[in-house]
């Protein structure tokens, strides 16, 4: 077992073994959104011809939990470690900075895809589901919980107390993954909105993964995997920059 | 052979703070060594610099003869840090902390990793506690499993800093002797403590800091001989005190203290007091210690370093 790997197992093993709260909690979570949503909105908005608003909902809010949770992993593990200390075990071994930047992403990855499959097998039987394109739904669960994964580290990273990793949680994540089409698509906003949503990156995961599912969306399938590769290779390239400059672990 | 540890010119600064001030320190494979110096004055810094914790704004720092930037991985695991605040990690049990700190080392699940984990927590006491959460765990038995997380991949050489800060007497002992048998087996030991008895008999050089320089590098024997320190204190039950003691004495609610620097002299001292009529009510004889060496040392009265 190397450096990585231990790192790694490590990661999923921290989470797992807090699995009501890192697991089960945000499952439930999602299914009273679906529970909600579906009873006040089913019969009133119909976003695509064929396809119910509770079928459509139960896409977005597994992607929305899978991206919430990926960020909380290696986010919420790096402010604990930092805080308690505890990081130093981590600094000390012969751990490269990729190494480490790759432990602590997968691990994100792990969480969110465990907690994106407990919400889909909770709220899949409320509505039915066709995995037109499951490599689509595959390909983005993956990349977008990469993407999150990192924006966790370098938040874990900068954030020196717990209330300023919640400000980057509260200000930044949670606007964006619920604007994002989670809860609606997009075209039925005003063109204006229509257009700042084109600026949510989250907005294309949703879009790309809501299309296995139904092989309709927003946008192009292909245009989504390209902005949201995109942000993947600019924050993996933000993130390896940091965690090489040694900036605020190893000062 | 390279050395077990070799510091060129390190310095770091922290905003205003000269941390570290240019230090030069060798250290050879199999000592025990002792860092000194009062806080502040960069022992920390120095060993995070060490174990690549903290990058010093120049110099270089060698483990084995590995660069600890250029040949980290190599340098780190040569390295096993015990560091002074009492970290864990609240997930964990004992022997799971253990074990994935061998892991972190590249060392995989083998019988061979899990018969040398089982000899360190019998040698810290720590056996009965091996399946124990370890926020569970007294800041005494913390303290040890930090000992054995540093000892897990097994290091060559060893840094303990402040390891019995707040600890009890047990464990002190129970450490001291383990960490002797890994010296005595070949092991480098850096030891920081504020304990100076401590680092009096358990090393056998020792360098002192001051504000980020070494202002003493010396055997311990050559630095408690270079501090003269030996003293006659007595007490006179009644007589006016001879001129000797006047001279040369130095008095304190009625307790004196002459410092001397052969044995021999004890004898004049004693013979001129009889002569002079004084009874002696009480008397004893005060070897120099660490203390007395830090001291001088960190108020400038003792010499330069000397490698």
């Amino acid at each position: 077992m190397s450096g990585f790997t231990t790192l790694l197992y490590k990661e999923v093993l921290r989470f797992w073994k807090v699995g009501f709260q890192t697991v089960a909690a945000p499952v439930l979570t999602a299914m009273l959104y679906l529970l909600i949503f579906s009873h006040v909105l089913e019969s009133r908005v119909r976003v695509y011809d064929t396809v119910s608003y509770t079928a459509f909902l139960v896409p977005g809010l597994v992607m929305m939990s899978l991206l919430q949770n990926a960020f909380a992993n290696s986010s919420s593990s790096l402010i604990q470690s930092k805080v308690t200390g505890n990081i130093v075990f981590v600094l000390l071994p012969p751990i490269s900075y990729r190494e480490f930047y790759g432990a602590y992403v997968l691990a994100a990855i792990v969480r969110g895809l465990v907690v994106g499959a407990g919400v889909l097998i909770a709220t899949a039987w409320f509505a039915p589901l066709n995995f037109e394109q499951p490599l689509w739904v595959v390909v983005f669960a993956i990349i977008g919980g990469a993407v999150l994964g990192s924006l966790g580290v370098i938040a874990g990273i900068w954030a020196d107390k717990f209330d300023q990793l919640a400000a980057f949680q509260n200000f930044l994540i949670m606007p964006l993954t619920f604007l994002s089409g989670v809860f609606y698509s997009i075209h039925s906003l005003p063109p204006f909105w229509q257009q700042v949503s084109h600026f949510n990156p989250v907005f294309y995961m949703i879009d790309g993964f809501r299309y296995g599912f139904f092989g309709r969306s927003d946008v192009s399938p292909w245009q989504s995997l390209a902005v949201v590769a995109c942000c993947l290779g600019l924050l993996a390239a933000l993130t390896l920059t940091m965690l090489k400059s040694g900036y605020k672990l190893r000062n | 052979m390279p050395p077990a540890i070799r510091v060129h010119q390190v310095a770091k600064r922290y905003g205003d703070v000269e941390a570290l001030a240019g230090v030069d320190l060798e250290i050879a494979d199999g000592e025990f060594f002792g860092l000194l110096g009062p806080n502040g004055a960069g022992k920390t810094t120095l060993i995070s610099a060490l174990a690549g914790l903290v990058r010093p704004d120049s110099g270089t720092l060698e483990v084995m003869g590995h660069d600890v930037q250029s040949d980290y991985r190599n340098a780190r695991r040569m390295l096993g840090v015990v560091p002074q605040e009492l970290v864990f990690d609240p997930f964990f049990s004992v022997r799971e902390t253990l074990q994935i700190q061998a892991g972190y080392f590249g060392i995989a699940k083998s019988p061979a990793r899990e018969n040398w984990i089982d000899e360190i927590l019998e040698n810290l006491d720590l056996t009965s506690k091996a399946g124990a959460n370890m926020r569970t765990l007294s800041g005494g038995m913390k303290r040890r499993v930090l000992v054995a997380q540093a000892l897990v991949h097994r290091p060559p050489v060893i840094v303990l800093d402040e390891p019995t800060a707040g600890v009890d007497v047990e464990l002190r002992q129970t450490l001291w002797q383990f960490i002797r048998r890994l010296n005595r087996e070949g092991n480098t030991i850096v030891l920081t403590t504020h304990y100076l008895e401590e680092a009096e008999s358990l090393c056998g050089r020792i360098a002192m800091l001051k504000a980020g320089r070494v202002v003493a590098l010396d055997s311990t024997a050559n630095l408690l001989r270079r501090c003269a320190g030996h003293s006659l204190r007595l007490r006179l039950a009644g007589g006016q005190p001879p001129p000797v003691l006047r001279e040369r004495g130095e008095e304190k609610d009625g307790l004196w203290s002459i410092v001397f620097d052969r044995y021999e002299e004890i004898e004049t001292l004693l013979a001129q007091l009889r002569n002079a009529g004084c009874t002696i009510d009480e008397l004893e004889i005060g070897k120099p210690d660490l203390e007395d060496v830090f001291v001088s040392v960190m108020q400038g009265r003792l010499g330069a370093a000397r490698p």
